[in-house]
């Protein structure tokens, strides 16, 4: 309890509550993520179970009584009569777990060998950044395309769907590790030079403590403000590769799955398939974006 | 009236939890042609002060009340077009960093003339003049090339110099310096203080002399006010001051200060504010261990200790150009004694220490400790050893204190390294290690952030001694503390030494601590020793020149600060 009330007085704390921009893209992204989360007590439907489907339900636009079974959706129905809001909520699980597990590895990846190629530089810090280097000539979309397109080819045709959601994960981490590597590698350096790193040099300690009981806890302030604006990109770089048609599969749709999906129907009328999507990928990506901005204010002292 | 006339000014910063008062109904007065020195430890406000003169006040600070009369005008600092008027023409202002002071992208020459079309209505070529003059008048050799060149071909006193030739070029009234000489060497700051006075005499200009420096006041102001948490404690003529404080701040202020020509045993606790706690060096020596040394057999040896540099990287590691730090230095410590390692900065002295620490790798040499080479970094089973023998007390306790560590876990962390101590033994010996060194016990659940300057270094003791090591190294311990909490760390390392027998090498730049300090003092120069001689024979009579040129330099304080025996 002290330590939470120590928390509520802290600087940071303060500084987050006199920020309406933080607390209501806090609130937002909060909200986004516990639906998701609770999506099976919250969902009219799972609209992944055929057998929930009715199809005359199909087309039904939002808030008004369908035609032939006079059921009324809140957000409409797709083709097939599935509820919009409920596969809103189910893709949101999708995004957001692919989101979170894809920073999670970028960021795994990246600290390590940023904290490598900091502390022992010469040979090691060349390879490692350069590496890095030439990943970053390539634009990250493509990278992960071509992860996602080696891995789809060796991968049985049996086990495609199923494996395609850790295809992505990993497709998206891998080309996400760069700038926690670059970020981490820089700060790596200042702190190595600190007395505090030299004190524990001197009592005999080896570069694995060191680098994890010293250098690491210093090193994460950048890497918490790089990781919560990589979740946005992450999230928006599943729904791109999911609207490319390489990403989640139909049966497993994401937020990207269902705007491509969506797009077919625009044309006809039908807009609020591809609206509502579209609006929570919108919202979701925002909010957490702005709140890594400003993570990023507020733990840098320099730019009060 | 003065030239500058300060009445009861009042600065205050609002922050979130409190109001905070930095500058507290302030009264200063300067007169043409004199100087005036604001002395104060750090946060006395005595910057602040210069700052609001200025119209500087970094927000959310602002002037709260109070009169700033320049020539006998108020002046509102809060008028933008009154205080560009003011600000770098008839008020100048020289920082304490030189480096970032000048614009680099800028040559000299260009800033100079530049600063003078800025304030003088003359052509080009007189302006060019000017600046020619004004390099000559600061003593820069050669002005009429050095106008051509970039600050970083200077060095760090020469950038000084251009920094108050850019102060003059104005040809102002007043000169605020703000720490002018703390970033220089004895003999550099010497130098530059004695280009103020000139320029003060000659000028009949007013200068307010910041600094937290009591040799610095002695030498050269006329007046002094002292202030402490944002107000004044005491103010008149320096002689006086400094003979005879009448308030126990300036009393504790003065007592305080290192002498440099007579040890003290201890130095004074004139215990003003109840920041000097108690530490019990005693209690620990009772389970200390105690070698039998052979008798005159080093305890640390070091032959021919050689480091370089890479000072130009090559394509092909042949192709390196290097820079030799450290040359060929030899020199014992024997047991339980102090060695002093003196010299200016670039001198080498770190270096040294840091190679004896095993920091760095030697290039050639070595240094022996109780027999074994321990130079030889892949000696692991040497090394492990001389890890528990030797521990260093660095400069800076804001950096030497892992941030995100709890001061327990701090003072633990040799003792578990070394698999010294298990279970409840570890907090145990903590605890008494932190109250031995002065601190409660309250201290130890507490992260670094939450302590000051003293306090910190205290911690970094407690840290050294957890292994009770033989041998110490004491990297600038005090310089970057004020005067009367280097003070009380220097009775605790005087203590480690008597209590615990100790033997230290202590590395500073200032010859007074190491007056204080050292049974033997070694005087370093370009990575050389250049004098190694008992302490007390070394001031007395020094045989090197360049140790004469120190010791001449030192800002002497014998003679303002004790009365005359009459």
């Amino acid at each position: 309890m002290s330590a939470l009330s120590r928390f509520w007085d802290s600087d940071f704390a303060w500084d987050f509550r006199h920020s309406p921009v933080a607390v209501v893209s806090f609130l937002v992204a909060l909200l986004l993520v516990l639906s998701a989360v609770f999506a099976p007590l919250i969902a009219t439907m799972n609209p992944f179970v055929p057998a929930n489907l009715n199809l005359m339900n199909g087309f039904t636009a939002p808030g008004v009584p369908n035609q032939f079974t006079n059921e009324t959706f809140l957000l409409g129905t797709d083709d097939q009569g599935r509820d919009v809001y409920s596969t809103i909520l189910y893709g949101m699980r999708i995004s957001l777990f692919v989101g979170f597990a894809a920073v999670a590895l970028g960021m795994i990846i990246g600290v390590t060998l940023g904290l490598i190629a900091g502390y022992f530089g010469g040979w090691t810090d060349a390879v490692i950044m350069r590496i890095a280097d030439v990943q970053l000539t390539f634009p990250s979309i493509l990278v992960a395309m071509l992860i996602f397109g080696v891995a789809k080819g060796i991968t049985p045709v049996e086990y495609r769907d199923q494996l395609a959601i850790w295809v992505l994960i990993l497709s998206i981490g891998l080309s996400d590790w760069v700038q926690f590597a670059r970020v981490v590698r820089g700060a790596t350096m200042v702190e190595k030079q600190k007395e505090y790193v030299q004190a524990a040099r001197l009592i005999g300690r080896g570069a694995l403590p060191i680098l994890t009981r010293h250098i690491l806890p210093n090193v994460l302030s950048p890497v918490l403000v790089i990781a919560t604006i990589s979740l946005a990109l992450a999230i928006i770089a599943e729904a791109t590769l999911s609207f490319l048609g390489v990403g989640a599969p139909s049966t497993q749709p994401s937020l990207g799955t269902l705007i491509r999906i969506g797009q077919g129907f625009l044309f006809s009328g039908e807009w609020w398939i591809l609206f509502f999507p579209s609006v929570t990928l919108l919202a979701l990506a925002l909010s957490v974006n702005l709140l890594g901005d400003w993570l990023r204010d507020a733990l840098n002292p320099k730019l009060k | 009236m003065g030239l500058l006339d300060i009445t009861d000014l009042t600065v205050e910063f609002p922050t979130r939890r409190r109001l905070f008062t930095a500058v507290d109904a302030l009264n200063l007065k300067v007169n043409p042609g004199e100087i005036h020195g604001l002395v104060g430890e750090s946060g006395a406000g005595k910057s602040t002060v210069g700052a609001a003169v200025m119209g500087l006040l970094d927000p959310p600070g602002r002037i709260a009340k109070g009169n700033i009369v320049f020539k006998n005008q108020l002046v509102d600092t809060s008028d933008g077009a009154v205080m560009h008027a003011l600000r770098g023409r008839r008020i100048s202002m020289i920082f304490q960093d030189p480096l970032t002071s000048l614009n680099p992208l800028l040559t000299i020459g260009d800033q100079l003339t530049e600063t003078i079309r800025a304030n003088l209505q003359v052509s080009a070529s007189d302006a060019d003049g000017r600046a020619r003059e004004l390099l000559d008048r600061v003593g820069i050799p050669d002005p009429d090339s050095r106008l051509n060149q970039y600050p970083h071909q200077f060095s760090g006193g020469m950038r000084q110099r251009v920094v108050i030739a850019l102060a003059l070029c104005s040809e102002p009234d007043v000169i605020i310096a703000d720490e002018p000489t703390t970033a220089l060497d004895v003999a550099i700051q010497a130098q530059i203080l004695d280009l103020i006075r000139d320029v003060v005499d000659e000028r009949k200009v007013g200068v307010i002399l910041i600094t937290h420096d009591m040799g610095v006041i002695a030498n050269t102001t006329d007046r002094v006010t002292v202030m402490y948490r944002g107000k004044v404690v005491e103010t008149g003529p320096t002689a006086k001051i400094l003979s005879a404080p009448e308030h126990a701040y300036t009393q504790s202020l003065i007592a305080a200060v290192p002498r440099p020509h007579k040890k003290v045993h201890r130095f004074p606790r004139i215990n003003y504010d109840g920041d000097d706690p108690d530490f019990a060096i005693e209690d620990l020596a009772r389970d200390w261990p105690r070698y039998d040394n052979a008798p005159g057999k080093p305890l640390l040896s070091v032959r021919d200790l050689t480091k370089r540099f890479i000072e130009k990287r090559s394509l092909l590691p042949w192709g390196n150009r290097y820079f030799t730090a450290v040359d060929q230095l030899s020199f014992d410590i024997m047991p339980g004694e102090v060695l002093g390692l003196v010299g200016e900065s670039g001198s080498g002295k770190s270096t040294v220490a840091r190679m004896i620490a095993g920091l760095y790798k030697v290039d050639g040499g070595r240094v022996t400790f109780d027999g074994d080479l321990v130079s030889d970094l892949s000696n692991r089973k040497v090394q492990r050893a001389y890890r528990q023998e030797i521990q260093m007390i660095f400069q800076d306790p804001f950096s030497s204190l892992n941030p995100r560590m709890r001061v327990d876990q701090i003072v633990a962390e040799p003792l578990r390294h070394h698999r010294l101590l298990s279970g409840q033994d570890i907090p145990d010996r903590v605890g008494e290690l932190l109250e031995q060194v002065g601190l409660g016990a309250d201290a130890r659940l507490k992260y670094p952030h939450e302590f000051s300057g003293g306090q910190r270094q205290r911690i970094a003791i407690a840290r050294a001694l957890a292994t009770q090591p033989r041998f110490l190294i004491c990297d600038e311990p005090t310089s970057a503390l004020d005067v009367s909490i280097q003070a009380q760390i220097l009775n605790i390392l005087k203590d480690l030494q008597d209590h615990l027998g100790l033997t230290i090498l202590f590395i500073s730049h200032a010859l007074p601590v190491v007056r204080q300090m050292c049974d033997r003092v070694a005087v370093m120069r370009r990575g050389q020793i250049v004098e190694l001689a008992d302490s007390e024979q070394l001031f007395t009579a020094p045989k090197h020149d360049y140790t004469k040129e120190l010791l001449r330099l030192t800002p002497r304080t014998e003679n303002m600060f004790e009365k005359p025996e009459a």
